[in-house]
């Protein structure tokens, strides 16, 4: 199934884009999301920690995606 | 009548308009936290820093913040304003406002509201300096 990937801060230069598309397989949780995104963009091994938000919620490695979700990479974030 | 104020804006924050937000006939004070671009870092001279933000989640982890704030303290009101986009040394990224009867739940909150706030909004800044571009805390 596919779903929406949104990339911030350091994620956007690694990858050079804001946003993709990534096809995930049934029943995919956040933690096997980042195992493939790793495994198909190997920039990943350069972040040395993110969060995962879903539709604009921080997500739990044992949460479940759904077809057309909007999945963001959260790298540490630095406001303020 | 909202007892909160949440933005982010690409225009220069206001605080006179924080201020006048929060102020209220039954409080005994108000605090502001006021955060500034700094013109180094270890040492190193920044030149400016570029805010960027996943604005409709952060919007929503602000407004958890002051919600949060609003249950922890003994406040009235409270406005948490960020700035995205390009900031020049002394400019501002971050005001926060909080009125209360008395002055410790004020400083309290705001206090609270900062420190979670770096800690959780997906707020991100990227120092630049003469010779090139950081993301902060990229690889904590």
């Amino acid at each position: 199934m596919k779903i929406q990937i949104l990339l911030f801060g350091i994620a956007t230069d690694l990858l050079q884009t804001s946003s993709l598309a990534f096809e995930v397989s049934e029943n995919c949780s956040v933690a096997d999301f980042k195992n493939e995104i790793k495994a198909t963009y190997p920039q990943f091994e350069n972040i040395n920690s993110y969060a995962v938000a879903i539709n604009e919620t921080y997500a739990s490695d044992e949460m479940i995606l759904n077809q057309n979700d909007i999945v963001a990479i959260i790298p540490p974030v630095s406001g303020g | 009548m909202s007892k909160t104020s949440i933005k982010i804006t690409s225009e220069k924050l206001d605080l006179q308009a924080c201020y006048d937000f929060v102020s209220d006939a039954s409080c005994g004070g108000i605090s502001a936290f006021v955060g500034t671009v700094r013109n180094d870092t270890k040492g190193k001279e920044v030149t400016q820093l570029d805010f960027s933000t996943y604005k409709p989640m952060a919007l929503k982890e602000m407004q958890k913040i002051a919600d949060l704030a609003l249950g922890k303290f003994a406040i009235e009101k409270i406005a948490i304003h960020h700035a995205e986009g390009m900031l020049q040394i002394g400019d501002i990224p971050v005001i926060i406002t909080a009125s209360a009867k008395h002055r410790k739940a004020a400083f309290d909150a705001c206090q609270f509201a900062i420190d979670t706030l770096k800690e959780t909004v997906p707020i991100w800044k990227k120092e630049h300096f003469s010779d090139g571009q950081v993301w902060v805390n990229a690889h904590p």
